[in-house]
């Protein structure tokens, strides 16, 4: 099998690190690689949406995982749908929208493989409704360090080893997921204008059960009373009879329509977004959105997706690169979620992508991000004075409340936390002892953080 | 592992007593460094800064190294590297030597481009080897503003540095897309042992200095940084300065 050696960073561009890339085309060459990844192993790789180095392996073998990418077999009745772990969410939409069927959970990119929804085991914005990518897999064939495939179903210890496991139990081989069946493939959004903090905590507590998706786009620029203030954008699937009559769009209601503006350039100066243009941009977005307006539609990709138009954003906060972080804390923590908040504004983080969300039940997996709780995610440039002890500082906060971080979006964590955070940390260890004694899959991220 | 602001976990210092690079390990250590390998000629003092870093809360090992016998790096170094991945090299070591005696003893002047150029040039590329086959890591060397031009007052150093400079950047270049970062920090008059007595340089800084310089660096992934930042114009200046004007200058 062709391998090049190449330097591989997550999406965030922080921290490359060298690696031989290895594309399998078959299974078996899979399960090759998995054998002959020498010393310091493998880790497989989807689309490299992970912000930090969960897909990366120094000086080892990374498995693209992206030349495994069949849809084998959709069940149109009964809304399942049995593919290759390297097909995208991206593809699923294309094959799945005409037939009347939706991916059970989307995040913020389309672009992300179907094993890495597993690996991460990524949320959504109906969370608060649907759970967790794991909830709706109804089993996966998982090659294992031996290089032997078995299939795993939910309820068993590897599921939930390997539900948001960051691909350290195996490589994911294919999947079979449960859809969510839809009528259309638009929109229907409410959006409204919260002015403060505490009024978006209201407002997203007293009517989040309404709506299927649910999600907040918070001002953490912006300071004094208007702290934390936001917008909020909530819906559901529209059905066929809230599209206009004889209109293209009631005319097929089920095409899936995708534009991409030109790519970001591959060079652009260090400090672009500081905190006068981000400043400017909340400010702008803030005032754009209506104060309440509801039932309008919206496309797929706009809804879900609007940072996918632009190929490559990532590269806006130049060669420095940048850091996501997102944390979880309970409910009945607020204390601490508005302490973060006024933190960060107080602090001038430049971070024009910050998005409030409340969390629905905990998921299966050991190492799944969601608890019932509220979670906060923001990008920094990496380049920001002083961004590492403060985020060090938000991490205590976080840990204190008995919170934690999102290890797909993490790049930076203190290894001491990881324990308090993610208490079934133990098991996971155990478990890939027994599974993988000799360590073949190990990634940057579990070198980092002993997982 | 690195984090995302080019933060190391572990450490090997390369000269395990030079101020600089414990001052640079303090301030690590104050962040993500829990390894740190000092490597050294076995001495009290090599014990005692060991010491000082495990108080600290690092776990700390030194390891018998001598620069001026390069024959047994491969040996010494590749034990280190063999009991776990190295996230930082801090390359520190380096003599002064004293120019008025060394220009009359040639065999001192040798020893002094014997520790700081050949005895880098083989610590260095044993350590690129091993960062290369992790695929990952920095290799941070100690240079001085003295090897940007040669100067009367301190040529045998300065052209030893001038030597491990240009070997330095050579070796980034030769790594870049590796995985391993080359970093050359061109420190100025630096108020340390090594330089107690000497009339002090205009822009000296300190050990302190330095640290911060080299953390802002692996974070920013710098191939250059200069100490005080300010002596990178100067030096640019300098280093135009026709040889008659240049000879003439009171440095």
């Amino acid at each position: 099998m062709p391998a090049d050696t190449v330097s591989v960073t997550g999406w965030g561009r922080t921290a490359p690190t060298a690696a031989r890339l290895i594309r399998p085309r078959t299974y078996e060459e899979a399960a090759l690689a998995v054998r002959e990844c020498g010393p310091r192993g493998g880790i497989a790789r989807g689309l490299g949406r992970a912000y930090g180095d969960a897909a990366q392996n120094a000086g080892g073998a990374v498995l693209d995982m992206t030349g495994l990418d069949r849809v084998h077999a959709i069940d149109a009745d009964g809304g399942t749908v049995l593919c290759d772990a390297g097909v995208s969410l991206h593809r699923l939409m294309e094959v799945l929208l005409p037939l009347g069927w939706f991916v059970p959970v989307t995040p913020g990119t389309r672009y992300v493989t179907v094993g890495g929804a597993i690996g991460a085991d990524i949320h959504g914005k109906n969370h608060h409704v649907s759970g967790s990518f794991s909830r709706h897999v109804l089993s996966f064939e998982l090659l294992t360090a031996d290089g032997r495939v078995g299939t795993v179903v939910p309820g068993t210890p590897l599921f939930e080893a390997t539900a948001g496991g960051m691909g350290l139990t195996g490589v994911v081989l294919t999947a079979t997921i449960r859809l969510q069946p839809v009528e259309t493939s638009l929109m229907s959004v409410d959006t409204e204008r919260a002015t403060d903090l505490d009024d978006l905590m209201a407002r997203l507590t007293g009517t989040d059960h309404r709506y299927r998706y649910s999600v907040a786009w918070i001002d953490l620029l912006a300071r004094g009373r208007a702290t934390g203030r936001a917008v909020l954008t909530r819906g559901d699937h529209a059905p066929l009879d809230a599209l206009p009559r004889g209109t293209r769009a009631r005319g097929e209601p089920l095409s899936f329509r995708t534009s991409r503006l030109p790519a970001a350039p591959a060079f652009v100066p260090e400090g672009l977004l500081s905190r006068t243009t981000v400043g400017l941009f909340n400010e702008l977005w803030y005032r754009k959105a209506p104060r309440a307006r509801t039932g309008q539609l919206q496309r797929i990709p706009a809804f879900f997706h609007p940072l996918d138009g632009v190929p490559h954003w990532n590269r806006v906060y130049g060669r420095g690169g940048f850091v996501q972080y997102q944390f979880v804390v309970g409910h009945g923590r607020e204390d601490t979620l508005r302490r973060i908040v006024r933190r960060i504004s107080a602090r001038r983080c430049p971070s024009f992508l910050a998005v409030l969300k409340r969390f629905g039940e905990a998921d299966p997996g050991w190492l799944s991000f969601p608890v019932p709780g509220w979670t906060l995610a923001l990008d920094v440039p990496a380049s920001l004075p002083g961004l590492s002890g403060f985020l060090d500082e938000l991490d205590e906060e976080v840990a204190g409340a008995g919170g934690r971080v999102y290890l797909a979006k993490d790049s930076r964590l203190r290894p001491e936390l990881l324990a308090a955070m993610y208490p079934r940390l133990d098991d996971f260890r155990a478990l890939r002892a027994e599974l993988d004694p000799r360590g073949v899959f190990t990634s940057d991220l579990s070198r980092r953080l002993h997982l | 592992m690195k984090d995302a602001f080019g933060l190391p976990q572990s450490l090997l210092v390369l000269g395990g007593t030079s101020e600089i690079a414990l001052a640079t390990a303090r301030r690590l250590i104050a962040r993500r460094t829990r390894a740190v390998w000092l490597a050294g000629r076995p001495s009290p003092g090599l014990d005692e800064a060991a010491g000082q870093l495990r108080g600290l809360g690092a776990e700390v090992r030194t390891v018998a190294f001598d620069a001026l016998d390069p024959a047994a790096h491969e040996d010494t170094l590749g034990k280190v590297f063999a009991e776990g991945d190295i996230d930082m090299v801090l390359l520190a070591f380096g003599t002064l030597g004293d120019q008025a005696h060394d220009e009359r003893d040639p065999g001192a002047a040798v020893r002094v481009a014997q520790t700081n150029y050949t005895g880098a040039v083989s610590a260095g590329l044993v350590c690129a080897g091993a960062l290369q086959a992790q695929g990952h890591g920095s290799l941070v060397v100690l240079s001085s503003v003295a090897g940007e031009r040669a100067r009367r007052a301190n040529f045998i150093y300065g052209s030893s540095k001038a030597g491990l400079d240009a070997f330095a950047q050579g070796l980034g270049d030769a790594l870049y897309g590796t995985g391993v970062h080359v970093m050359v920090v061109r420190p100025g008059f630096v108020r340390t042992r090594m330089t107690a007595g000497l009339p002090e340089a205009p822009l000296a800084t300190t050990p302190e200095a330095v640290a911060a310089a080299v953390e802002l660096g692996l974070r920013r992934r710098a191939e250059t940084v200069w100490v005080p930042g300010a002596l990178r114009m100067v030096m640019s200046a300098l280093r135009h300065l026709p040889r008659g004007v240049f000879r003439r200058l009171p440095v």
